[in-house]
């Protein structure tokens, strides 16, 4: 037994140790990021302490643009997301429909094919929409989305449809039926699907890189990438890592917030897929 | 109210149905079934940027990926990539969900630790990691200058480009890959386990003989996640080499990007982004084959 | 029960129709540049606000910035100052990463309907721009011009020489540099070299670096990732070529890569590395480069004129510059961007481009532009200026490049630039990685290059 016992503490200790490992790059990036340039990188900071690189990045990048760009695409992607799939996954779910296995075929080939893999046909049905450089062309790829109707109609059909026929008996038509029953009952599935399209779209960067011209219509990660790479030279590190803090801040902060949601919702997107 | 005969109410249900699928259906036509024969359409033209029209050659875009060794060159780079960051995610993704799975007061803090790099973007990991491994002045190299070890540049050699960007990965994924194997591991009973431990068995035994053939759906459903992730894998290209050293890093979906979106040859990014559905099916095929049944008929 | 479903049809096929209607159109995808493509929304949205009449064309710009100092604010500057001088044009300035992206984003934009009325990209992309229908010929614009003639022949030869295509001039030069040699003096008269007497050939190259190297320090550095190994090999070649021949024929048409004295220049760099050791051995970044000179980390380094600004504010030490070490013979390459103007644009969006480029060139302007960031001033009036001759009088390192002007010739420049140059930059790092010999190499590059180019003989 107390062999049982030091053995836990050992993995306890190691699973701490390596735990601060897999902290080190966030650690260098924050250290980085506030403090005085130097030519070489120490894991912690040498130097003291600074805002000039993020206030540098800050007016060098228009973030405030960005950010509202980024929002706009993450609310409003989600937003539509949210009633197709509704939509979809209460008629797959529950009505039981003639022909519904042509639409299964359809869902699980975007489940196969993520849709980064289709970037130069999709690039072309876009340009001849004349949709190059909007915000809705970022955005338009997404909007009818497998996942969010694979996990909505896991749950919808566990609702007993008893539920539903007595909703019906009130007369209730069908929107009622899916607004007053499935989707209260579905909250969880919501919940977690939100969790998933909203990191998704925050980070993504290929479709918004190829879609996008502008700043107007920029996200922050193409915004990050365009000054990543550009030649700007001299001990440049700082200021990417100011520009990734605020970029990362935000989802990060909801992160240690939430840390529970964020990875249930990983999973029952993951597992249901 | 009127009543409807049977037949109407289920030609009403048919029409309802279809109509409430629509929209979602539209948009993966649009996206998702129209490109995919498209892409194979054009595979089969050349299509240049300045061409008004795509001209049908055959087989001819094909005929010359075959032969360029450049083109097996990407393929060996993803494969060899996908195996040496499936495994390893894999492995510590385990690991590290048996970690988090005992009782402790430090385990909210290790599974914070391991999971936080899953929900930054790719694109910010990428920037702070080319300094991580820059030359010299790298977080890398100064540390093994400090042990009085030559530094390495680690992007720059043929040698070391994947394995390093196969670090970083692993560092990103295993937190990913770790939440399913924990829900993997606490959806196996606790009798089970009890079971075992009266009969005697030790720790090791029990995850040996019982958890780990218990997780064997979780291997199979993970480890085509994982796949199907390292194949769409392209931001760190972008951001840290560039293909570079030689395409020793360039991967199957940055040589689309780049014939694509850089040499604007629409016909070869076609029929490379063919190839890609091919693997990806492939890929996909035992998940198919496994749960196919399951979700039309239950 | 019968209005609801109708409801519920509408509404349906609505959104499905939105859906489904770019999907049409079959396989024939407008290449082309559509025109005077009307102005998206969102472009008229972000336009500056202050100088919105209604009359006002907007002209979108993109711009590139590849060097160190904040260019990209200045450029801002200088649209601002031409929006306020012209009541009547609106530029609205887009900055668009590096070299590489904007390329790319401009062709984006072009197959999407909105490219930008003027861009700067690389000078070496100008027989991709006219091939593909990107960018137009200026000369019936110069013709027009009261004193066109006399503007395009103000410029330095040096850089006027790479605008041409089949005899028509497609650009005007604007962010022009060359490839100079930066050195540090304290660590010259550290080990006894006199400060003042740089390398002038590839043997001193060799000697001098052996006598600078030592455990913290190499003596010379080239960056070899792509992108740049291309342009310092244009550098090297020119250097030591048969009688001074470039990587290209002068139509775009053809590359000479595998010639006796480019595989002599490429087994030079392999020297460096592995048999003198006086050079990182791998792939030095281009923008760590200049961060490891200013370290002290290297001694002599291969960079861009553009660079000097970041140079001068930044180095801890004294040093200097001077012409590119000679093989056969000392020479160097230009590069750097010119304007271009969009090909299929309405008259009178022309004429404000026109405008615009005519503006941002102007001696006076093109001369502060050449102070700020380290560009080459690429008009002769220019060097007339007051302005001109303060500035070299106080930073004599920056006129090395103008003086270097007259013994340097264009970068690699062909008809699919991007893919030619990605050959040649692959095959020269398997040659750094050892993967090759320098004459496999460049043979394979040679072979390589001349399929893609075969379509245009």
């Amino acid at each position: 037994m107390k062999k049982r016992k030091t053995i836990g503490a050992m993995i306890t200790i190691f699973a701490v140790l390596l735990g601060i490992l897999w902290l080190i790059p966030l650690i260098w990036l924050i250290g980085t990021a506030f403090s005085v340039p130097s030519f070489h990188m120490t894991l912690f900071p040498t130097t003291s302490f600074t805002l000039d690189n993020i206030k540098y990045v800050w007016n060098a990048i228009p973030f405030g643009t960005y950010y509202i760009n980024t929002l706009i695409l993450v609310v409003c992607t989600f937003a539509v997301q949210f009633v197709t799939s509704t939509m979809a996954a209460y008629a797959l779910g529950v009505l039981d429909f003639k022909g519904s296995a042509l639409v299964f075929a359809v869902i699980f080939m975007q489940i196969i094919i993520p849709n980064d893999v289709l970037i130069t046909p999709n690039f072309m049905t876009l340009s001849e929409m004349k949709l190059v450089d909007t915000k809705i062309g970022m955005m338009l790829p997404f909007y009818g989305s497998a996942l969010a109707i694979f996990l909505l109609r896991q749950h919808f059909k566990s609702i007993p449809r008893a539920l539903a026929e007595a909703a019906r008996i009130d007369g209730a038509t069908t929107w009622q039926t899916i607004w007053r029953v499935y989707m209260p009952c579905a909250k969880p599935a919501y919940l977690s699907f939100a969790v998933i399209s909203v990191s998704y779209h925050w980070n993504n960067y290929l479709w918004p890189l190829i879609v996008t011209n502008s700043p107007a219509n920029r996200t922050l990660t193409v915004g990050l990438a365009i000054f990543a790479k550009s030649k700007e030279a001299n001990m440049q590190w700082a200021n990417v890592c100011a520009a990734a803090f605020i970029i990362i801040i935000p989802l990060l902060l909801a992160f240690f917030v939430a840390q529970k949601q964020f990875m249930s919702s990983f999973v029952s997107a993951g597992i249901k897929e | 109210m009127k009543t409807y005969t049977r037949k109407q109410r289920e030609l009403k249900k048919n029409l309802v149905g279809w109509l409430l699928v629509a929209p979602s259906l539209a948009f993966m036509t649009c996206f998702t079934v129209w490109p995919i024969f498209r892409s194979i359409y054009l595979s089969l033209t050349k299509y240049r940027m300045g061409m008004a029209k795509p001209e049908w050659i055959g087989f001819e875009n094909y005929m010359n990926l075959f032969q360029s060794s450049l083109f097996w060159k990407v393929m060996g780079n993803t494969l060899f990539f996908a195996l040496i960051t499936i495994v390893p995610s894999m492995v510590v993704g385990l690991f590290l969900a048996t970690i988090v799975n005992r009782k402790s007061r430090l385990t909210g803090f290790v599974r914070t630790a391991y999971f936080y790099p899953v929900i930054m973007p790719m694109i910010a990991i990428a920037s702070i990691w080319m300094f991580i491994y820059m030359a010299k002045n790298g977080l890398w190299d100064q540390f093994l200058v400090s042990l009085g070890r030559k530094p390495m540049n680690v992007l720059s050699s043929k040698k070391t480009v994947l394995p390093a960007m196969a670090v970083m990965y692993v560092w990103k994924e295993a937190g990913y890959l770790m939440v399913f194997f924990l829900s993997g591991i606490q959806s196996i009973s606790e009798e089970v386990n009890e079971a075992a431990r009266i009969d005697g068995a030790g720790s090791w035994t029990i995850f040996r003989r019982i958890t780990l053939p218990l997780l064997a759906p979780t291997f199979l459903f993970v480890s085509t996640i994982a796949l199907t992730n390292s194949f769409k894998l392209v931001d760190h290209v972008v951001i840290m080499t560039e293909g570079a050293p030689n395409n020793a890093s360039t991967l199957l979906l940055y040589y689309i990007y780049q014939q694509g979106f850089t040499n604007f040859n629409y016909g070869v990014s076609s029929a490379l982004t063919t190839v890609m559905l091919l693997l990806l099916m492939v890929v996909a095929l035992p998940r198919f084959l496994s749960q196919d049944k399951k979700i039309h008929y239950n | 029960m019968r209005k609801k479903i109708a409801l519920l049809t509408a509404a349906s096929l609505l959104a499905s129709v939105v859906a489904l209607s770019g999907c049409g159109g079959g396989g024939a995808a407008p290449t082309q540049a559509a025109g005077g493509a009307e102005k998206t929304e969102a472009k008229a949205e972000s336009a500056d606000a202050g100088s919105d009449s209604k009359e006002a064309l907007h002209l979108t710009f993109y711009y590139p910035v590849n060097v160190g100092g904040s260019a990209a604010q200045l450029i801002e500057n200088l649209c601002n100052d031409f929006n306020a001088e012209n009541p009547d044009i609106v530029v609205e300035p887009v900055y668009t990463g590096n070299y590489d992206d904007t390329v790319t984003k401009l062709q984006t934009a072009v197959q999407g309907g909105t490219p930008p009325e003027v861009f700067v990209s690389l000078a070496t992309q100008r027989f991709t721009m006219a091939s593909t229908g990107m960018a137009m010929p200026l000369d019936d614009l110069i013709a027009a011009d009261p004193d066109g003639q006399e503007y395009i022949d103000d410029f330095l030869p040096g850089f006027m020489e790479d605008s041409y295509v089949d005899g028509q001039i497609y650009s005007i030069p604007f962010q022009r540099s060359t490839m100079v040699m930066f050195y540090n003096k304290d660590a010259f008269k550290e080990v006894g070299l006199d400060p003042e007497k740089p390398p002038t050939t590839w043997d001193e190259v060799v000697e001098y670096g052996q006598k600078l190297t030592n455990d913290n320090r190499y003596g010379v550095g080239l960056a070899l990732n792509s992108g740049s190994a291309q342009w310092a090999f244009t550098g090297f070649c020119l250097q030591n070529s048969e009688n001074g021949e470039n990587l290209m024929t002068e139509d775009g048409k053809a590359v000479m890569f595998d010639t006796p004295g480019n595989i002599e220049a490429l087994q030079f760099w392999l020297d460096l590395q592995n048999k003198y050791e006086i050079m990182a051995p791998g792939i030095v970044q281009w923008t760590d480069l200049p961060t490891q000179f200013l370290a002290g980390e290297v001694a002599m380094i291969y960079h861009t004129t553009g660079n000097m600004a970041n140079i001068s504010q930044n180095a801890e030490f004294e040093f200097g510059t001077c012409f590119l070490p000679g093989g056969k013979r000392q020479a160097a390459p230009t590069g750097g961007g010119n304007f271009y103007i969009s090909n299929g644009l309405s008259e009178d969006r022309v004429q404000a481009a026109w405008k615009f480029i005519r503006f941002m060139t102007e001696p006076e302007r093109a001369a502060q532009w050449s102070l700020d960031t380290g560009y080459v001033a690429t008009r002769q009036t220019c060097f007339e200026t007051d302005l001109m001759k303060n500035y070299y009088e106080e930073l004599p390192q920056a006129k090395v490049a103008y003086e270097q002007i007259d013994i340097a010739k264009p970068e690699l420049t062909t008809y699919n630039a991007a893919e030619i140059w990605r050959i040649l930059n692959d095959n020269i790092q398997s040659a750094v990685v050892g993967d090759a010999t320098p004459e496999e190499a460049l043979k394979a590059a040679q072979e390589q290059a001349t399929e893609v180019l075969a379509e245009y003989q």
